[in-house]
């Protein structure tokens, strides 16, 4: 039996695991499926990573060394290149490795931290035929930056999401030529510094308000057809632009990886589509905690640090003090303006002084105010000059403000002009 | 009047540097900005990573960057001079693996221990 | 040479191989492409129809029934995910509830059992996700689904084990007549045998016309699909149709034996093997569905794929044929999968006829078993990885596939050449992310296995590579 299990040795499980023996908990197992620990950030070797965190620029593998550093000076026990398949009620955790044999280890708590996963092609209907030489921008960065191959000479990348502007910069260093990054929405979902120093950097052109209407090539990618797309996102006829190619990058997104939550029973969110969590990140089973991008995919990796370490905490709390059912639940909506929120659930007297609130907004917007409501009173407004979906939102509400509301906390958008 | 993204960090600060004016930046939230904005302009510089081969590891790869920015220009032949190299593990993080690289003054440096 | 060569090894193909590696005689199989049921067999709606829909006294209301009967067996003793779901085929209208009858009075004619026709009550009430408007449905028990890819190949790995020899990437480009032999030539090489089988699929007219004169002209139809995540998969517990019309048996919504929903599909003629989606074809599909059953949720979407029926110009039935030695297998559209084990019968007997003996062979091997780590329990799946830990890596993990299936594919009769003909084995890549996690890791596996470079290893048939080269240009070897 161990206090915690901590499914994923990612930067969520990483921080998680070291945040609970920080606060005590001395019989700590993570199981990664992987042969090392770090997860997809071994793959990210751009650098760009800690800047909040540890107040320096670090490529993904040494962020993920920072952490696996810290690890190694405390007793968590790790199980690499070991998948885990199934999580029981009674939390028992089945897993099974190549050296590790098949085990079930039982668990006083469980902190769920598998990370996510890209959409693909089939997630977005293109049309067209269905040649080698479509990949999700993830996987052209594993063959790139891990295997050491190019997956492709001439590149056109759907999506302008950190990865694909990522992997336009990596696969045109390596020697591939791109030919266009295409975005059906008006505006990028990146950030503002990577289409700078991927694209423009570069002279890679980005097509907003376009999107791949067509791919053609028997065996492999030989031309991708763009079209501009209406208000409705639909495209529309007569705007074609054909591009001899050999491959495309697809970035239209991320999901969190949830199935063994499923399988488990836990209450998803089908705005997040993870767990829906309480303010410590704890799920509707007890004792079970998610954090990182298996929670809600984040835009920066020091953010599910941040919330893996609360996650930690959490459930070294859980597991030391067996918390009794608390009392009132209040819910958390998005109101017009707001996808969702994260935590979905707050129990106003687990929050010792201030309760964060984490959300993305449905369009871009320039001066405008975060109402949070609670039936017809508004209990806190925040202002913010920029906000846009590509970019993770979060507002701290102190705990004497939660006393005020009701059983609902709604969190909503209004711009001012 | 120039108008740029900053770059240094995820916030994106839309600069404004005056070319005229000694290369006077606004729209900065932080003296990186500004550091960013007028070196942007006289002397772009930009941290370049990439992996150079690596034998007797778990994997053919080992991560690699600059140790400091390189100029904007100098991006591609950093890459090319990386192409001959082949480390033998174990390697550790920091580790130097070619020094002035292009004679830029920085050095490529491991990024992963392997 | 050879007694009998067989030209294609989609689901006919192998299902004639399987049927002749019965009997003491030198069966060889041609196939064009790098993997057995890469064509038609492998893009389809997976489903063994009951029979009610062919014309009785037609081969194929005859073979379909016969076919399903035999399939049921045959599955089960080479290891062939199937299903006995059953279907229902809906009416929405007055006039479809007349044409359930007539399809229930064909399928009393072509012996199918159990049909029924139910209310839409009492419809809903065995499928609660159908439509508010289905007035009524012909409910056929005898109905499944299976893998067609799986089924194909676990034939051909059996006729392969009983003796027959597959030739892969060996296209015929030609034949000739000889005194008692055909000599076939091919990119390969050429063949004698006494015997041909042509199931060429959408090719088989082209075929014919190189040893006959022409008789029949394939025109290919495409059917596009959208496959569902298995989020959606028990959206149906049974195959569900609408009523047939001119263009087929219309578009379905179905469980799959992997736990996926698969809708479609539509039919649109084409020219050769064209097999892209299109916007309009894939809307048609999706809005048909709903109407089905409304609550499809199509943001599950996994994967769009289209298939190519090999039907004939103006035939409505079969064309299993026989002409000096030369058999014609074509027009093979639907219910194809389903009669396939009969029409090898079928095609026996045909041989049989133009002189060919037949005497049974003492050793003959039906028996096919593969490990499917994720159907284990616990105790099955720790035994199986301590006797082989390779057993304990999973590679994919949508669908629980271990490295120690892909070693065990790579070991049996027909070796996977390819990353998709690893997935049509063992299910690696066919989930959720599409192999966007195993699909890097399928190619090192193969890369090692197979003594290739990476950049050597192919996502599916010849030309469709998945890696340029290393970075930079450069060689790890150089």
């Amino acid at each position: 039996m161990y206090d915690l299990i901590v499914i994923g040795g990612g930067p969520a499980g990483l921080a998680a695991a070291c945040s609970a023996w920080e606060s005590g908990l001395r019989s700590i197992l993570i199981v990664e499926r992987d042969q090392e620990l770090g997860g997809i950030l071994n793959q990210c070797i751009h650098s760009g990573f800690g800047l909040q965190y540890f107040k320096e620029e670090l490529t993904g593998p040494e962020y993920a060394a920072r952490f696996v550093e810290l690890l190694s000076q405390t007793g968590v026990e790790v199980r690499l290149d070991t998948m885990v398949l199934d999580i029981t009620p009674e939390r028992e955790v089945h897993m099974v490795g190549k050296t590790t044999g098949y085990r079930i280890e039982k668990a006083r708590a469980i902190v769920l931290a598998m990370g996510c996963r890209e959409r693909t092609r089939g997630a977005i209907a293109i049309p067209g035929t269905r040649p080698a030489g479509v990949f999700t921008a993830g996987a052209a960065q594993r063959y790139v930056n891990v295997e050491g191959y190019l997956p492709g000479r001439q590149v056109v990348i759907l999506g302008s999401g950190d990865i694909g502007l990522i992997m336009a910069r990596r696969m045109t260093l390596e020697g591939a030529k791109v030919l266009a990054c295409v975005e059906v929405m008006p505006y990028s979902g990146g950030l503002n510094r990577n289409i700078v120093q991927c694209l423009q950097d570069f002279s890679i052109p980005l097509y907003l308000s376009h999107t791949v209407t067509d791919i053609r090539g028997k065996e492999r990618v030989e031309q991708v057809v763009v079209s501009e797309v209406g208000p409705d996102r639909r495209p529309i006829p007569g705007t074609e632009m054909i591009f001899d190619c050999d491959t495309l990058l697809l970035s239209v997104g991320l999901l969190p990886e949830n199935e063994l939550t499923q399988q488990a029973g836990i209450a998803i969110d089908p705005r997040t589509r993870g767990a829906v969590v309480y303010e410590n990140m704890e799920t509707s089973m007890p004792g079970v905690f998610a954090c990182g991008n298996v929670c809600h995919v984040h835009d920066l990796v020091d953010y599910v640090t941040a919330e893996s370490q609360r996650a930690g905490a959490a459930a070294s709390a859980y597991v030391q003090s067996s918390p009794a059912p608390s009392g009132p639940v209040l819910e958390v909506k998005n109101g017009p303006g707001v996808t969702y929120t994260v935590p979905q659930k707050i129990r106003p007297e687990r929050v010792e002084k201030n309760c964060g609130i984490f959300f993305r907004v449905n369009r871009i917007c320039g001066d405008s105010e975060i109402v949070v409501s609670s039936g017809e009173t508004e209990i806190a407004r925040f202002k913010r000059e920029h906000l846009a979906p590509g970019e993770m939102e979060h507002i701290s509400l102190p705990r004497v403000l939660l006393d005020r509301a009701d059983d609902t906390l709604t969190v909503s958008i209004r711009e001012v002009n | 009047m120039k108008e740029l993204i900053c770059i240094t960090c995820p916030k994106g600060c839309h600069l404004k540097v005056d070319e005229e004016n000694g290369y006077a930046v606004t729209g900065n939230a932080c003296p990186r900005g500004e550091a960013y904005g007028r070196a942007e302009l006289i002397h772009p510089t930009r941290v370049v990573t990439s992996t150079v081969r690596c034998t007797g590891g778990s994997r053919p790869r080992c991560p690699v960057k600059t140790s400091a920015p390189v100029p904007k220009d100098k991006m591609f032949d950093v890459i090319s001079a990386l192409d001959a190299i082949c480390l033998q593990a174990p390697v550790r993080i920091g580790q130097v693996v070619l020094p002035d690289v292009c004679g830029t003054g920085a050095d490529i440096v491991v990024t992963k221990n392997i | 040479m050879q007694d009998v060569l067989i030209i294609g090894c989609g689901i006919i193909g192998a299902a004639a191989a399987f049927e002749l590696s019965r009997y003491q005689l030198r069966v060889t199989i041609l196939e064009k492409e790098n993997d057995v049921a890469d064509g038609t067999t492998k893009a389809n709606s997976a489903i063994l129809h009951a029979g009610y829909d062919p014309l009785p006294g037609s081969l194929m209301a005859r073979l379909n029934v016969r076919g399903v009967e035999l399939a049921k067996e045959l599955c089960q003793r080479l290891d062939v995910p199937y299903q006995a779901c059953g279907s229902f085929v809906l009416a929405f209208t007055p006039e479809e509830c007349a044409a359930l009858e007539t399809l229930k009075a064909r399928g009393v004619a072509n012996g199918v059992p159990g049909l029924a026709i139910l209310t839409g009550d009492e419809a809903r009430r065995m499928e609660p996700n159908l439509s508010d408007q289905v007035m009524a449905a012909l409910f056929a028990p005898t109905a499944a689904i299976c893998s067609p890819w799986e089924y194909c190949l676990a034939l051909a790995e059996t006729a392969v084990q009983n003796g027959a020899e597959l030739h892969l990437e060996t296209m015929v480009t030609g034949m000739e007549k000889q005194e008692d032999h055909w000599l076939v030539h091919t990119t390969k090489g050429d063949f004698a045998a006494r015997y041909i089988i042509n199931a060429a699929g959408v090719s088989a007219d082209l075929v014919h016309d190189m040893a006959l004169p022409h008789s029949f002209t394939i025109r290919p139809s495409r059917g596009e699909y959208y496959l569902l995540d298995k989020a959606e998969g028990r959206r149906v517990k049974r195959t569900i149709f609408q009523c047939p019309n001119k263009d087929g048996k219309g578009v379905l919504v179905s469980p799959t034996v992997h736990g996926n929903l698969i809708v479609g599909p539509n039919a649109c003629p084409v020219v050769g093997d064209d097999t892209s989606t299109t916007a309009d074809g894939l809307e048609f599909v999706r809005s048909t569905a709903l109407k089905s059953v409304p609550s499809i949720a199509f943001g599950q979407s996994i994967r769009n794929f289209a298939g190519v029926r090999a039907h004939a110009v103006g035939g409505d039935d079969f064309i299993l044929q026989e002409t000096d030695g030369f058999v014609d297998a074509a027009g093979i559209c639907s219910p194809g999968l389903s009669a396939a084990p009969a029409i090898a019968e079928y095609l026996v007997e045909l041989l049989q006829k133009a002189g060919m003996v037949l005497e049974k062979k003492q050793t003959f091997v039906c028996e096919r078993r593969r490990t499917r780590f994720k159907e284990l329990p616990p105790e099955g799946r720790a035994a199986l990885v301590q006797q082989n830990p390779s057993f304990g890596r999973v590679i994919c993990r949508c669908e629980t596939v271990t490295e120690g299936e892909i070693l065990e594919a790579l070991h049996s009769p027909i070796p996977p050449r390819s990353v998709d003909a690893v997935k049509r084995r063992i299910n690696a890549g066919m989930g959720r992310c599409q192999g966007g996690f195993c699909g890097p890791r399928v190619v090192e596996i193969l890369a090692r296995e197979l003594g290739l470079r990476p950049e050597q290893i192919q996502q599916d048939k010849n030309g469709t590579w998945l890696l340029c080269g290393e970075t930079k240009g450069g060689r790890a070897d150089v």
